[in-house]
Formats: C-alpha cells, sequence, structure tokens
C-alpha cells in the first residue's frame, strides 16, 4: 500500500534546511515559495529516507488571483507519496523554477502548462508550445480566454 | 554506435519550421468560414435534361464504384471503426476495398475518420490536394459532419466541408460498421449515375 | 575509402500508414541511421479539459470516452474513481465486481489491439492483425449485451452503474472464458518463437530501469523494463485486494519483453475474471447519489491503472455543478518522454518498431 506522507512531518524537515521557504503545511500537501521549488525538490529526491524518485503528475489551476502548481510526488523504493504545490502571484508573466533537471517525466507536462495556461518555466531546455501552434494568441485553460 | 544523446543536432531551424506551420494555419482558419457546397450538380443535370447514360459510361462507372482505394486519414476513433470495418467481420474486401493506399496519390476516396482539427487542416487539405480526380469524401461520425461533441472547442473545425467538399455523410459516434457500408453503398450508387463522356 | 555522407531531414507523419494516429517526428538521418528526433503534437488537441469546465459532473463521462478511444471503460472508471474520492461517495459490492470484470475485459481488448498493431509494424503485414480483431469481436459483443455501443460506452457513472446487466451477459463471458486460452496459445504457437520477430524485436529500443523511472514512465513499458510497480497491487482501488494475479515484468527493456508482458497480462486477466466470477453478489449496482452532484469544496487526485499505464484525473471542486479544474494525467504522453533516446542510433525501420511498442493512442497524448 502506498502511504501518503504527513505534510507537517515533512513540513518541520523542510523548515530546517531551507529556513523560510514553507508557507504553510496542512495534512495532504505542502505549500512552498516558488523560488525555493527546485531546492526542495532536489532535497526530497536525494534524501535516501525520502528518496522521492518517481514524478506523477504536475498540475496547474487558474485561481483568479494566482496560478497553483502542483506536483504529486512517489517512492517506489518506501512506497509513499507527497503533494507539493506553490503559488505565484504575477498574472502577467509567471515564473517558476523548472524541475526538469531532476525528473525528466517534467518535460512535456511543463510545456504544455506554458501552452495552455502561460506559467513560463526557467530552466526549462526547449520551452516551446506543443498542442497548439506557434502564433496562437493568448492561452486557452485560463479563465479569463473567451 | 556512440551517439551524443543531449544536445540536438538539428540541422534545420526548427523555429522557422514552427512558424510557418503557424502561418499557414492561422491563414486556413481565417480562410476556411464558409461550408464548402456539396457536389451535387448531377441531381439537377438529371432532371433538367433527363439523360440516359450510354453503355461506355456505365462501364466507367462500374469500374469506379467496384474498386475504390480508400486514402489514410485516420486522426481520432471513428479510424477503428473503419479499421474494424476493414477486418474480419465485417469485410470491406468484398466491395473491392481493401488495400488502404498509404500515399494519397494512389487513392481515390478518402474516408475521414476522426475530428479535424485547426492545427491539423492544412495537412488534410494537402492530401485531398494531391489525390487524381474523380475523386470522392466520405464525412465519417459527427465530428466529421458538424464538429460533434467538440464543436464548441477552440481548436476544432466545426465539420469537413470547410475544408473539403464532402459527397456522403455518414452520421454516428461512432458509426456501426454497418452504417459506414451503408454509406459507402449510397455513395456507389451515386457514382453509378455520374456521366463521363461529355457531348 | 570512405564514403561521405551527409544528414538530411526527414518528416514522418501526421499521415502515416501505422495505425498509432497523428503523430510527426522530424527525424535527421546519417544514411539510415537517426542521429536526432524530434516529436510534434498537438494535431489531435481538441480541448478536452476546457470543454469538461461547462458540463456537469456527469456530463463530462462521454468526454473521457473519447480520450484514449480503445479502451474506453478504463477511461470512465478512472474519473468516476476520482469523482467518488473528492465526493466521498461510496459504491456497492456488486458494482465493484462488475467494474473489475469490465476492467479486465477492456485490458484483453486493448492489448490484443497494441500487440496486433506491433506485429503490423515489424511486416506481418495484416495477418495477425485480422486474427487479433476476430477476439476482439467477441470481447465487444459483450461489451454491446451491456452497454448498446460498440466503441465508445459512456458506462460507468458516479456510484456505479445505472442499470444491472442482462441476464445472458454471464453465461455469454463464461463461453468467451473458456474459449479465450486457446485463441491466446495458438497466438504464441505463431509468434513467440518466431525467427523474424525475435531478430526484429530482441535487443531493439532498450529503454534502462533507471531511465524508465525518471521519464515517469507507467504500465507496460515501466514493467518491461524491470520494475515491479502496477497500481492494482501497490495501491489497490476497487476490490481488486480480494484476487490473486501475477505481475509480468521484463528484464532487459526492449520491445520484445513489452510485447511479453502484454500477452501474460492477458493471460492474468482472465484469470482475474473467472475469480470475479464466481465471488461476485447479488444486490444493487447503484448508490443513492444525487442527480446533481456537488462536491465539497476541495480536490482529489484519482489513478487506476489503465491498460495504457496510470491514468489519473486531478479535480478540483468549487461546491457548484460543473469541475473548476479537471487535469487529466496522460499514461502515453509521459511514456513518450525517452522516444528521443530510445531511437537515437537505430535504422528508420527500427525506429516504426520502437514507436508500435510504446502503445501510445493519439487522443490521450493531445487530449
Amino acid at each position: 500500500m502506498i502511504l501518503a506522507l504527513s505534510g507537517k512531518e515533512v513540513a518541520a524537515e523542510l523548515e530546517q534546511n531551507f529556513p523560510g521557504s514553507v508557507v504553510e503545511s496542512g495534512e495532504n500537501s505542502i505549500l512552498v515559495k516558488s523560488e525555493s521549488v527546485f531546492a526542495i525538490a532536489e532535497y526530497l529526491k536525494n534524501t535516501p529516507e525520502l528518496d522521492f524518485s518517481y514524478l506523477t503528475h504536475i498540475s496547474a489551476v487558474d485561481y483568479y488571483n494566482y496560478f497553483e502548481l502542483v506536483y504529486q510526488l512517489i517512492s517506489i523504493q518506501h512506497k509513499h507519496s507527497l503533494v507539493i504545490k506553490t503559488r505565484c502571484y504575477d498574472r502577467q508573466n509567471p515564473v517558476i523554477p523548472s524541475v526538469v533537471k531532476l525528473w525528466r517525466g517534467a518535460d512535456f507536462q511543463e510545456r504544455e502548462i506554458y501552452d495552455l495556461m502561460g506559467v513560463s518555466f526557467e530552466g526549462h531546455p526547449n520551452l516551446k508550445r506543443i498542442a497548439l501552434w506557434q502564433g496562437f494568441e493568448g492561452h486557452p485553460l485560463r479563465k479569463d480566454y473567451l | 554506435m556512440e551517439v551524443d544523446i543531449v544536445t540536438p543536432k538539428h540541422i534545420y531551424s526548427d523555429e522557422d519550421l514552427d512558424r510557418t506551420e503557424g502561418q499557414a494555419i492561422e491563414a486556413l482558419k481565417k480562410s476556411a468560414t464558409e461550408i464548402i457546397p456539396d457536389p451535387d450538380r448531377w441531381l439537377e443535370e438529371e432532371l433538367e435534361r433527363n439523360i440516359l447514360l450510354t453503355s461506355l459510361d456505365s462501364i466507367l462507372n462500374w469500374a469506379r464504384r467496384s474498386s475504390l482505394w480508400p486514402a489514410i486519414c485516420f486522426p481520432a476513433c471513428c479510424a477503428f471503426e473503419f479499421i474494424a470495418a476493414n477486418a474480419s467481420r465485417f469485410d470491406l474486401s468484398r466491395f473491392g476495398m481493401e488495400i488502404l493506399r498509404a500515399s494519397p496519390r494512389q487513392a481515390d476516396l478518402m474516408v475521414t475518420a476522426g475530428t479535424l482539427t485547426w492545427k491539423m487542416a492544412p495537412q488534410v487539405k494537402r492530401i485531398y490536394e494531391q489525390m487524381a480526380e474523380p475523386k470522392w469524401v466520405i464525412a465519417m461520425g459527427a465530428c466529421g459532419i458538424s464538429g460533434g461533441i467538440f464543436r464548441s472547442s477552440y481548436n476544432v473545425v466545426p465539420g469537413y466541408n470547410h475544408i473539403v467538399p464532402v459527397d456522403v455523410y455518414v452520421p454516428g459516434c461512432p458509426p456501426r460498421p454497418e452504417a459506414l457500408i451503408y454509406g459507402i453503398r449510397m455513395l456507389h450508387s451515386k457514382i453509378s449515375q455520374r456521366r463521363n463522356i461529355e457531348g | 575509402m570512405a564514403i561521405k555522407t551527409e544528414p538530411f531531414v526527414l518528416n514522418i507523419g501526421p499521415v502515416h500508414p501505422s495505425t498509432h494516429g497523428v503523430f510527426r517526428m522530424r527525424a535527421t538521418l546519417d544514411g539510415e541511421v537517426m542521429i536526432d528526433l524530434e516529436p510534434v503534437f498537438g494535431y489531435l488537441h481538441r480541448g478536452v479539459e476546457k470543454l469538461a469546465e461547462e458540463r456537469t459532473y456527469t456530463g463530462v463521462i462521454p468526454l473521457t470516452d473519447r480520450l484514449d478511444y480503445i479502451a474506453s471503460m478504463t477511461n470512465n472508471l478512472a474519473y468516476v474513481v476520482a469523482v467518488e474520492k473528492l465526493a466521498g461517495i461510496s459504491v456497492p459490492e456488486r458494482a465493484e465486481y462488475l467494474r473489475v470484470i469490465l476492467a479486465e475485459l477492456q485490458r484483453i481488448a486493448n492489448h490484443l489491439i497494441a500487440v496486433g498493431s506491433f506485429l503490423n509494424d515489424c511486416g506481418a503485414y495484416f495477418t495477425p492483425f485480422l486474427y487479433m480483431f476476430r477476439e476482439r469481436e467477441r470481447v465487444i459483443d459483450l461489451f454491446e449485451m451491456v452497454s448498446g455501443q460498440r466503441l465508445l460506452y459512456n458506462f460507468m457513472r458516479v456510484g456505479g452503474f445505472n442499470q444491472d446487466v442482462p441476464d445472458e451477459f454471464f453465461p455469454a463471458l463464461e463461453k468467451f472464458i473458456r474459449q479465450m486460452p486457446r485463441y491466446i496459445d495458438e497466438y504464441e504457437r505463431l509468434l513467440k518463437e518466431n525467427e523474424i520477430l525475435l531478430a526484429r524485436a530482441k535487443g531493439v529500443g532498450i529503454l534502462p530501469k533507471e531511465v524508465a523511472i525518471n521519464i515517469s514512465a507507467s504500465g507496460p513499458v515501466l514493467r518491461g523494463s524491470g520494475v515491479e510497480w502496477d497500481l492494482r497491487k501497490v495501491a489497490p482501488y476497487s476490490v481488486y485486494d480480494r484476487f490473486e494475479f501475477d505481475i509480468p515484468t521484463g528484464t532487459v527493456g526492449d520491445c520484445y519483453d513489452r510485447y511479453r508482458v502484454r500477452v501474460i497480462e492477458m493471460r492474468q486477466s482472465l484469470r482475474i475474471i473467472e475469480q470475479a466470477m464466481k465471488e461476485i453478489p447479488a444486490g444493487p449496482v447503484k448508490s443513492d447519489v444525487p442527480q446533481l452532484i456537488r462536491p465539497p469544496v476541495g480536490e482529489a487526485y484519482g489513478s487506476i491503472e489503465a491498460p495504457k499505464g496510470e491514468l489519473g484525473f486531478y479535480l478540483v471542486s468549487d461546491g457548484s455543478i460543473a469541475p473548476y479544474r479537471c487535469h487529466i494525467r496522460a499514461p502515453s504522453l509521459l511514456n513518450l518522454t525517452a522516444l528521443r533516446e530510445m531511437m537515437i542510433g537505430w535504422k528508420i525501420q527500427d525506429a516504426i518498431i520502437i514507436f508500435g511498442s510504446i502503445d501510445i493512442t493519439m487522443g490521450e497524448v493531445d487530449r
């Protein structure tokens, strides 16, 4: 059985190593600051007790004031899972560090979020539109598109 | 053989290719707002002049309709009903249609099996233009007729008749292979009344 | 005397003579060997996620059918499992067993097409394909008896099913289960030690274990590379923890391993269906769910082991009758991440086989 790790315990550990990066932590998920996403993800992947080697899913949601990105992580060796969230309050030009160097599965998913939501990823080697064509105006999945 | 897999070795500029493709799609999207009228001029001619076909016409029409070769154009779900119509149970080769030509220059029928998106539209138009005359189009499924369940989406063309002229419409989502065979038989009867020799 | 060669670009697709859909690859070739590959998607992007925000929760079910249009029951199941997790709805026992039976039948139907089109790409032009379609028609007959449709069923509902299966279903299912192993034996006899298949598929397109985990692969692609990860065993949903079945894994991660994994999975599916048929209880098939479902404010991620991999739905609800956000985790898109790495260094004929062995459906990749 996959055990969902408690957000509060992992948040305490993250706060020790990266002070100031955890905004809030609930039972199911941890909300972190968008600048420290890459550092925290690297820590979660490389620490042997946590060993989150499998990135299941990255998703982006448009709440009118901010964009929220949700990362679902799983450890195949220890069989536990965790959810990390981050928010981006800039609507004109949202930028979030990319995790492609850690998990290559994020490649197409981040390109799709850039294409449909307009969130750019810093450090992505090939950030182009994937589902729509170059020259398409706008980002369709935003709440204010048509 | 040892190949470096990290650095891309494009010898073309992929931004240029993407940009020209995007411009072609935008141009087609602006120009394809009207529905191309269905080619049914033969109906009016028939009624006006009360033509009887010559026996040469009948032989040519019989030859054409008995071996229609479909071109491959398989975007989406209807493709699997078309393939099932070709497979062991509903056998399309009894109508002479078992050869699915990969090259459109050797085909004369285009069965549009799937939803058409604006990104795919220029490619479908190119395939239609590459087919040699006489050629026919069957619009298969609800997505082919009017956009279907996806009609209000930002990327879906509301029906193939914005891009190519359509001869037979087969409704269904997806249409059963029996319905598709009925549509093909309707196309056969349409072909058998075609006037080939002028004058 | 060395011959000087010059690389050139070949555009494969979007319309090409294999049955995998509208997928385009810009391949840079040096002679016949590939040195670079760039996949281009989006030719079937229909905007399903945007359309789902305008429909009620039950109204999204026909849209989910059209994602992976070959295996439509498991798409419905993934979405319904996610909505039930979001709203906290439980499902009666008989409905759970029926869900398992229909999902495993769908897995058999999907793997028949996957194996058939893989062999089609290998050069056995249409013969195994027609054999597999003969069996697939029997499974489709069973589904037509249950739901009335041949391809896109729209059959699962939040809370179970709208109506029970008809009386003829279980005798027909019993007959199918007794006859199917003989057909799989027939395929094995023709194909397992076939020299041409071994020469073309063994050692071709290797995906190592660490790379498979890093690219978030799932399904037969991950299991073919040697990772024993199947959501039906690791995180059982529905009543899968009551059945006994094995998880086949490959050793090397080449095309031949993925093909073997799919054939063995078909046999294991028959085993699960047999056990489920014996234990299925009588009773209601739908729990008491209102007509318009209004889940509480929150979010949920529900996933199942679909035939192509892990299919998941991330749903966000704001208390109204339509989902606020419905994001689909498509297994085919993630399995394609390592395409470039798997194909570079091979000839162009091998590239078609490698692409066929991953088994994708463009409706899922593009959504």
